[in-house]
């Protein structure tokens, strides 16, 4: 942990100063900030553990530090249900709909995923509904490959995606597989047109039943424009969980606290890197650590 | 949900008409707004601080008091700040004397380099060049397939003597491309990169090594638009480990505000040169300030009643 951190000089100058004036807190307010958690939670934050401090008359830097960990992990919600839903129901396999704006990590998500499965024993199978970007089908079946499960795909760019996503069900059905885990194209959330194709995608699987879990792939670099992603890839498609990714890097994705509060939706699994192995279950403390720390 | 900045800041002003001149306090209120406004906007918090800190230093002097209608003046400045900022000296590809001119791209993952080194080919191919794409992302999966059907796409030639997937030496490869382009007689080489952390220190070295190798007449940072705070520190992390000529700013067709504009250019000194607007290899345009700089802060009403007063 980086002990000179701007919180961490925050919290001293403020305790070592006879009133707590409002650029001290200030300093607190833009650790949050710089986190990416957004100008109104940060302010609220930073609210609620002013009132505790001056209700408790806190004085001590471990304490008051040790306060907003507590603020934010109440925040960032501990309760909230983060399993995956993936059991196979009766004839049918658990269907994973993978979703979110360009480059965020979708296709790699799909192949960590299934890697996870696969070491739980389970039966995958991967659609390759992005027929549009460039090698998108050959990416995700290296991946398949690399995992050991297979890929179901057009041998067409610019096939009709839901029809692939379809299909990809259906052979999962066919093959008594436990889970299908379908990738889609990469589309910005305000481009109409691709946001009603990502609804006919869905609607066209559900043909076969319902989907089980939407997820929604959030890139930790996105700044606020990641509540506008969550709202609306919700509207449209029902999103159930947040994969959070690229966390290996110096961004905090403290832009997940305002969307999980305002949208109900839990962020449920972390991507760590590149590799298969890097995907990892959502903990509510080591986020709040990583950003306090 | 939140009002625009154009609304508060309207909002502001008008329960200042009337006044002659602004307090400190209007500046603070003003200011204040600003500053929300720009971290909204994904503005990095120390470029915002100083942004505000000039904008409030003006406001409180001689051409704010002296002013018809002094809110409206702030205004103004802020817009002027803005532009000055985001633009500063625009300036064209830096083409080699002796051909080939080597252009490399850098950025982080999925930021869009491969997609803009084909608009690159195309841009380029438009005015009578003949470019060569060279794939040295060799890690990230299919990479060099897409490179290859982007190129094709664009109808430019595409150097990939790799597979990919793991194998292959990109700073090799860069080398290797470049020389045959000079060989076989292409003017411009675009050297597609593999996207990294800027604290992976092992791929920022590889980064380095591949500049050595090639010694580019541009170095291209390509930054996704969407980035919030990190945007400076990942900014820094590549000008300190591969350095950088330009930025190229992308996925501006989405509704982000695109603050990072303004955190890269200030905190980097180097220019934005182009704008990424979509999927398609034709969604590329030059970089303009002054559309950023309404983008950024949603001014254009407030700018408009400043025209008409
Ligand atoms: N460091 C890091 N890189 C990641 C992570 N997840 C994905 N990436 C990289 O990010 C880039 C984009 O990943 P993809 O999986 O292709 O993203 P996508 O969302 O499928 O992209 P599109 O389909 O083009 O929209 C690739 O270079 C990945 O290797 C992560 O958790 N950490
Ligand atoms: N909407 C939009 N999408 C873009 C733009 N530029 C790139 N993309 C998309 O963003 C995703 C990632 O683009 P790539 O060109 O593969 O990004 P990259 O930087 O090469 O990614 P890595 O090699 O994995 O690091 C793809 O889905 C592209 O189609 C843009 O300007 N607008
Ligand atoms: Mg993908
Ligand atoms: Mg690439």
């Amino acid at each position: 942990a980086r002990s000179n951190s701007a919180l961490g000089k925050g919290l001293l100058a403020l305790l070592s100063r006879d009133t707590l004036d409002e650029g001290t807190w200030e300093e607190v307010e833009d650790t949050l900030l710089l986190a990416d958690i957004g100008v109104d939670p940060a302010t609220e934050i930073v609210d609620s553990l002013r009132e505790r401090v001056r209700v408790l008359g806190t004085r001590e830097p471990e304490r008051l530090r040790e306060m907003l960990r507590e603020e934010l992990i109440r925040v960032v919600d501990p309760g909230m249900d983060r399993s995956l839903k993936v059991e196979r129901h009766g004839e049918r396999p658990a269907v994973v709909l993978v979703v979110g704006v360009n480059g965020t990590g979708k296709t790699t998500t799909v192949g960590k995923l299934a890697r996870v499965l696969v070491a739980q024993d389970k039966d995958v199978v991967l659609g390759a509904a992005d027929t549009f970007r460039a090698a998108a089908a050959d990416q995700l079946q290296t991946w398949g490959d690399r995992v050991g499960v297979p890929t179901v795909r057009s041998d067409r760019d610019g096939a009709d995606p839901a029809a692939v996503a379809f299909d990809a069900v259906k052979t999962g059905i066919e093959m008594e597989a436990d889970v299908v885990l379908v990738d889609t194209a990469g589309r910005l959330q305000n481009k109409a047109g691709l946001m009603d194709e990502l609804g006919k995608v869905k609607r066209v699987v559900e043909k076969h039943g319902p989907v089980d879990e939407v997820l929604l792939v959030l890139d930790a670099t996105t700044g606020q424009n990641g509540m506008q992603q969550a709202r609306v890839f919700s509207e449209v498609v029902h999103v159930t969980g947040i994969v959070l990714t690229k966390l290996d890097g110096t961004a905090k994705g403290g832009i997940v606290v305002a969307v999980q509060r305002a949208l109900g939706v839990p962020v449920k699994l972390i991507g760590l890197g590149e590799g298969v192995d890097d995907l990892a279950p959502f903990e509510v403390e080591a986020f709040v650590d990583a950003i306090v720390s | 949900m939140f009002s625009s900045l154009s609304d508060r800041l309207t909002a502001t002003f008008r329960s200042l008409r009337g006044k002659g001149r602004l307090s400190p306090e209007d500046v603070d209120t003003t200011v204040r707004e600003i500053r929300r406004a720009l971290l909204e906007a994904d503005v990095a918090l120390p470029v915002v601080r100083q942004f505000t800190t000039a904008v409030r230093e003006r406001a409180l002097g001689e051409e704010v008091s002296q002013a018809l209608n002094p809110a409206q003046q702030v205004v103004k400045i802020v817009n002027d700040e803005l532009i000055s900022i985001l633009g500063g000296e625009t300036r064209r590809l830096r083409l080699a004397k002796t051909p080939p001119t080597v252009i490399m791209l850098a950025g982080l993952q999925g930021a869009g380099k491969t997609t803009l080194a084909g608009k690159l080919a195309r841009h380029l191919r438009n005015l009578n060049h003949r470019p060569l794409l060279v794939a040295c992302d060799l890690q990230r999966p299919n990479a060099v397939n897409q490179l290859q059907i982007t190129g094709e796409r664009a109808g430019v030639d595409v150097y990939a003597p790799e597979p990919g997937n793991g194998v292959g030496d990109p700073v090799a490869v860069a080398r290797a491309g470049v020389e045959h382009a000079r060989s076989q007689g292409y003017d411009v080489v675009v050297l597609d990169t593999a996207g990294r952390l800027g604290i992976d220190a092992e791929m920022m070295q590889q980064a380095a090594d591949i500049r050595t190798a090639t010694n580019p007449d541009e170095i291209l940072f390509v930054l996704d638009a969407m980035i919030g705070q990190d945007a400076v520190q990942t900014a820094e992390a590549f000008r300190d480990g591969v350095g950088f000529t330009g930025v190229v700013l992308t996925k501006l067709d989405g509704d982000a505000r695109g603050g990072a504009a303004l955190s890269v250019r200030s905190v980097t000194g180097q220019p934005v040169m182009f704008a990424s607007t979509g999927e398609k290899l034709d969604d590329f345009e030059l970089f303009h300030p002054d559309r950023m700089a309404s983008r950024i802060l949603d001014l254009g009403d407030v700018l408009t009643l400043i025209e008409q007063a």
